[in-house]
């Protein structure tokens, strides 16, 4: 359990995907105007991380991995290189149930969240972790816990900005800073913040 | 200036695609801690967005609307793929470096964006400038923070040491800094006021007018 614990604190703060990482930036940058909204797509990035990064873990471990094939009888195939375009066809394909799925049941919800899914697709953050539990090797546990932890990770970060951005926007920045500019700055401070917590080890 | 001409050199500085479109933000934040990284991806997203841009552009008549997202993300997973297997196979070390940031070229927004807003709607050729155009208008960005993360954070450009660093014994005192994350944030909200003072045109509006006070009206 406390496995699972730490790689779930270290997958929200210490390498949170917004602020260490970088991806998702064009959203992020795109639609922290206001609280409300941002808070929304954060909710629905961590709703399809949790769907899309396990999904993925399955995929690539009995279908891509060097020898995932063994149970079909063919040990010595080794898939891996479709991995990119697997990946992205789950995660397209997973947003567009997800879309049909709360339009169906959950009408309020998909009223809220609707316009940002099929932003989702190509959102960074989504592939990025999907990127990242291969490349570190996850089992399936440890994925479903990095989905979510990584997906809320990125809730917070765009949320915190759109708090800091709605107060900003009343203050007299120079012209030619004014929007983009100055949040590329804040976002800067805001990483420098994560940094700190770096050193903690878990 | 012909069309075509002008599907290459408006990129640059005019729209460019991060300052201007911001499009591509991650990968333009994430591997330019040193020149060559950012060089390498440099070429890549360069020739992935141009040959996806003619793919795309060839068959645009035949796409139905409906599922053209799914179409586009196919030709442009395809050929990251292949610009994958390349680096894999002939410069192993810059692929490890730049770890899951080949893959994201997948969903690097430039691709996508000049898919959907210009190869759809232009013959091959000019779709071909075009997305040679936005590679390079990316690449500048990116050459240019790299150039000035690697040059004061490490003192060295594509590895040759350039300023002495104290430790070896020479005068610089390396500026850390430059070498984490949260530096390339502030170079390339710099590099924006600098385009933006350059360009007047490209300065946003303002939400909230600030009023100035008349003497009288202080009190």
């Amino acid at each position: 359990m406390e496995h699972y614990i730490s790689l779930f604190v270290k997958a929200v703060f210490i390498e949170n995907l917004a602020l260490s990482f970088f991806l998702g930036m064009c959203t992020f940058l795109a639609v922290s105007k206001k609280v409300e909204t941002a808070l929304g797509l954060g909710i629905s990035v961590m709703v399809v991380q949790l769907l899309t990064v396990p999904a993925n873990n399955l995929i690539y471990t009995y279908l891509l991995k060097a020898g995932a094939l063994t149970w079909a009888g063919y040990p010595e195939v080794d898939l891996s290189f479709l991995g990119l375009i697997s990946y992205i066809g789950v995660i397209a394909a997973m947003v567009q149930i997800l879309e049909m799925t709360l339009d169906k049941y959950f009408p309020a919800l998909y009223d809220a969240l609707g316009i940002f899914l099929p932003l989702i697709t190509v959102n960074c953050a989504i592939m990025g972790g999907s990127l990242f539990m291969v490349e570190r090797d996850y089992d399936l546990a440890e994925s479903v816990t990095y989905g979510v932890g990584s997906g809320f990770g990125w809730a917070l970060a765009i949320t915190l900005m759109a708090g800091v951005r709605e107060k900003l926007k009343y203050s007299d920045v120079p012209d030619g800073l004014e929007g983009l500019g100055i949040t590329f700055i804040t976002a800067g401070l805001m990483a420098m913040a994560f940094m700190g917590f770096s050193g903690i080890q878990l | 200036m012909s069309d075509n001409t002008k599907a290459l050199v408006d990129p640059l500085v005019d729209n460019n695609p991060i300052t201007l479109q911001v499009l591509g933000i991650c990968s333009a934040l994430a591997v330019t801690s040193n020149l060559a990284t950012a060089l390498i991806m440099c070429l890549a997203l360069t020739a992935v967005t141009a040959f996806s841009n003619v793919g795309i552009s060839m068959i645009r008549n035949h796409i139905p609307g409906s599922i053209r997202i799914i179409v586009q993300m196919t030709i442009i997973a395809s050929l990251v793929i292949v610009v994958d297997q390349l680096l894999k196979a002939f410069a192993y070390d810059v692929s490890k470096q730049l770890s899951v940031f080949v893959g994201l070229i997948i969903t690097n927004c430039i691709v996508m964006g000049r898919a959907e807003a210009f190869a759809m709607k232009n013959p091959p050729g000019a779709s071909f400038m075009d997305g040679i155009g936005n590679g390079l208008g990316y690449s500048i960005i990116l050459i240019a923070v790299g150039v000035i993360r690697e040059l004061f954070g490490s003192g060295s450009l594509l590895g040759i040491q350039i300023l002495e660093k104290v430790n070896d014994g020479g005068w610089y005192v390396p500026n850390g800094m430059l070498l984490l994350p949260p530096s390339a944030f502030f170079i390339i909200g710099l590099l924006i006021w600098g385009v933006r003072t350059w360009k007047r045109d490209q300065v946003e509006a303002r939400d909230f007018k600030i009023k100035r006070l008349q003497e009288s009206e202080v009190h």
